[in-house]
């Protein structure tokens, strides 16, 4: 046994660690003995604090992490463009080469419970939190993106004024931090109400040689805090993110962190400039999630030494903290550096130059221990290696929900064939539906242009932006995606279609793939039923990685997404980041006139969980559509391939709303609506007309071009399944299909599908 | 009768803009603590008494509308 620690300066914090202190942690029985055995004691209530965030499932996951070994962490080629320079669960982020000397860092991170309680400051640090995440690797963010999931706004008020605080809250912060929000996605199911998701994502550039580790290392270096001070702010965030929202939550409000973009415009500049100066800086890392604790304790696991700090030296917003407030305090916009012995002036010179503290606390010291101290007096002493490192890791039971047979069994005869009043109704219905419906009020907020690099604005199938990278430019696109109903009723083909999605978004900008960020969003894992989505989802995300050799470089897992009513549809939220060759290749999906449209893959047959079973028959059930991996990466060779040869004018895949939805909205151009004349009758007379025109899956790109019958010979000689489908029209917006009464007017659908979502948030 | 709502930020909230104006005090050389709050006062008057259920409804509105009360604390002074 050791030695107790002497009593803690703090009377509070002198407590007997009972069984209900130990529950309210977060701990069972079993972890708590772990805990016992590392320390050979009992530990002080500071260090069960400490325990608690490095082991919530935010920081450790240890309820994941043994299913996240299934992913591939490099290419298969290590030579390959796109190598990964740092792998997932190094550090904050992972980084990808791109050629030249140069990388992109890129991440998503999740805030969906602080938004929940919060909109708009929850959103707000949620972007914070990310960007930090990102120049702490020494890249300089260069653009955003977002995920987000509500409630359905059409009949919840809640979810209504959730979407306005979410949406501010993200613009507030990168409109006053200076960084373009290019794009992103937005699914609006009732599974959400009351548990939004919010996951924001970050991508930085940086030079080979500028990656930064966050490693404590050489003994006697000292370690400096710097950026804002701490307050009480979101005391144990971290374990409250692992935890579900009950009725109760509102009264946890303490949780609630206040971001300032302003102090961390000034905090990333000081750091980039600190990280410029040669040989200064040994190690950084961000006080994200559980603060002053991951911290020093990450930092020292990763070095394998020591750390010292003592409190009473950390800048403090708030009088009487006590050393359990200290250290978990989630207070926004500071960042721990440890810098070379000897240098001290060179980094407070350069912080005094940005307004910021920059105050040593400690120094690295021998051994292997995260010692804390409070008015001198030890309040912390645990092996850092054991508290980053050895988090109890589980595996759950997993048990397969009935429903995900009783919908695979639903038979699409059991609908009567629709009529053609019915397919006529179906196309504005769902061109109105918010999922489907035109995002502008959404990214109107957000400063998608800033830094002048955006080349695509959003709205198209991937954001792309412009990276200037010394004297070169490189153009990245970015796409993010995650059918949530296809991953409640198979939750391994649905992950993998959020593969697929984002492979196809990215080949129809004309991007090659390069990296994978996740964010993996799930109910409480002690659950067999939401286990299970969570193993099959992430078995899904794998294989579909594997296969396409795209590495997954880092991510996020939250867990507890339930609300009093339901846990969320299980939601592996995907983005990926690709690369445009030449600035000629951008494509977006908005088609030209006098143009024919060709369909690349196979006719659309599945009825399964679409959007149109969902709004025109209020059900949402059926089978995953299939798919298979080689064929659609034929598909995504196919594109990319006509577009680097100019054969292609505009290109859109297929997905919620099915082919009429994709047609309409190529032909929403940015200066005109264009009608189109549609002929299906070279689709097989087997496929039901409602699948055909509404149905949705995996596999189907409608391209628009001059030369129809090059893309036809060019898609033959790839073994991909092709059809011309129609032509845009060259005056007048009459989108018909011909053989069938079924028309609209382009122009009246567009304004339906622009107004959907103004019309819901500004009544 | 004139109501006087002061709303601001609850003791353990960060105040960015108070704390930008007192790191400007200080540069300033005003000899102030640097703990500077910046609230906002609502001012209006209305037709009635100040009766008890008068005051629940000032309540409500304080907690509905005029502050966030996951963040914010508010009081409030009614003068005739």
């Amino acid at each position: 046994m050791s030695a107790p620690l002497p009593p803690n300066p703090a009377k509070e914090l002198n407590v007997a660690i009972t069984p209900e202190l130990i529950k309210s942690h977060g701990f069972q029985p079993d972890e708590y003995d772990l805990i016992k055995d590392i320390l050979g004691r009992e530990p002080t209530m500071t260090e069960l604090g400490v325990f608690s965030v490095m082991w919530s499932e935010h920081c450790s996951y240890k309820n994941s992490r043994l299913l996240l070994r299934g992913f591939p962490m490099e290419k298969k080629d290590p030579n390959a463009l796109g190598k990964v320079l740092v792998r997932a669960g190094e550090e904050n982020a992972g980084v990808i080469d791109i050629g030249d000397n140069w990388a992109i860092c890129f991440k998503i991170e999740s805030h969906n419970h602080p938004s929940a309680v919060e909109p708009f400051e929850g959103a707000a640090t949620g972007v914070g939190g990310i960007i930090r995440d990102i120049f702490t690797m020494g890249a300089r963010p260069a653009l955003l993106t977002n995920s987000l999931r509500f409630g359905d706004i059409r009949t919840s008020a809640q979810s209504r004024r959730l979407l306005r605080g979410v949406v501010a809250g993200i613009s507030h912060y990168g409109n006053c931090i200076g960084i373009p929000n290019v794009g992103g996605d937005i699914y609006f199911d009732k599974s959400y109400e009351g548990n939004p998701l919010v996951n924001a994502l970050c991508l930085g550039t940086l030079r080979h040689d500028q990656i930064k580790r966050g490693a404590a290392t050489g003994i006697g270096n000292p370690v400096y805090y710097v950026g804002a001070a701490t307050g009480r702010d979101g005391l144990g965030g971290a374990a409250f993110a692992s935890k579900e929202l009950s009725e109760t939550s509102s009264e946890d409000r303490p949780a609630v962190q206040k971001g300032d973009p302003f102090m961390e415009k000034l905090l990333l500049e000081a750091c980039l400039e600190l990280m410029e100066v040669p040989g200064l800086v040994v190690g950084i890392q961000d006080m994200g999630a559980a603060g002053l604790t991951c911290s020093t304790a990450e930092t020292a696991s990763r070095g394998s030494s020591g750390i010292q700090i003592e409190l009473d030296l950390v800048p403090q917003r708030e009088t009487g903290m006590n050393s359990y407030e200290i250290m978990l305090s989630e207070s926004q916009e500071r960042m721990l550096v440890i810098v070379t012995k000897g240098r001290e002036k060179e980094i407070e010179d350069i912080f005094a130059k940005w307004d910021l503290h920059a105050v040593q606390i400690g120094e690295v010291v021998e051994g292997d221990e995260m010692i804390v101290t409070h008015h001198g007096v030890p309040v912390v002493k645990i092996p850092a290696k054991r508290l980053a490192d050895d988090a109890p890791l589980c595996m759950q039971e997993a048990k397969e929900p009935a429903t995900i047979a009783q919908m695979r069994d639903w038979k699409p005869e059991s609908l009567q064939p629709a009529d053609e009043a019915l397919l006529q109704k179906a196309l504005p219905a769902l061109l109105n539906h918010p999922t489907i419906a035109q995002k502008r009020w959404i990214w109107q907020q957000y400063d998608h242009m800033v830094i002048a690099g955006t080349v695509l604005s959003p709205g198209s199938d991937a954001g792309v932006a412009r990276l200037r990278l010394g004297d070169k430019e490189k153009y990245v696109a970015i796409a993010n995606d995650c059918n949530n109903s296809y991953c409640k009723a198979d939750p391994y083909k649905g992950a993998a279609i959020a593969v697929i999605e984002c492979l196809q978004n990215l080949a129809c900008s004309g991007a090659r793939a390069l990296g994978l960020t996740d964010n993996l969003n799930f109910g409480n894992p002690y659950k067999p039923e939401s286990f299970y989505y969570l193993k099959e989802a992430i078995k899904g995300l794998a294989e579909a990685c594997t296969f396409y050799d795209i590495p997954v470089t880092g991510g996020n897992v939250s867990l507890y997404n339930e609300s009093p009513e339901l846990a969320i549809d299980p939601t592996p939220t995907v983005s990926i980041a690709g690369l445009i060759e030449k600035p000629e290749h951008v494509t977006t999906q908005w088609a030209g006139r006098g143009q024919s449209l060709v369909l690349l893959g196979d006719w659309p047959n599945e009825l399964g969980q679409s959007m149109y079973l969902q709004e025109l028959h209020d059900l949402k059930t059926g089978a995953v559509p299939a798919f298979e991996f080689g064929k659609i990466q034929k598909l995504i060779d196919l594109t990319l391939e006509l577009i680097t040869q100019g054969k292609v004018k505009a290109a859109h895949d297929i997905s919620e709303g099915g082919l009429l939805s994709s047609v309409a909205e190529m032909l929403f151009g940015h200066n005109e609506t264009i009608g189109a004349t549609l002929d299906l009758s070279q689709a097989p007379a087997s496929i039901r007309k409602d699948a055909l025109l509404y149905g949705e899956g995996p596999g189907r790109i409608i391209v628009a071009t001059t030369d129809a019958d090059a893309v036809l010979s060019a898609a033959r000689a790839k073994g991909v399944p092709a059809a011309k489908i129609g032509e845009t029209s060259a005056q007048g917006s009459e989108l018909k299909i011909s053989g069938t009464a079924l028309s609209w007017d382009a122009a009246a659908l567009r304004k339906g599908w622009e107004d959907a979502i103004p019309s819901l948030m500004n009544a | 009768m004139n109501i006087r709502v002061f709303v601001n930020y609850k003791k353990n909230v960060l105040d960015p803009q108070g704390e930008a104006v007192g790191r400007a005090m200080q540069s300033l050389n005003f000899p102030a603590h640097p703990h500077v709050r910046v609230g906002k006062t609502i001012e209006f008057t209305v037709d009635g008494q100040d009766t008890p259920e008068f005051r629940k409804t000032l309540d409500k509105l304080c907690n509905d509308l005029l502050s966030n009360p996951v963040i914010e604390d508010y009081r409030y002074e009614i003068s005739q």
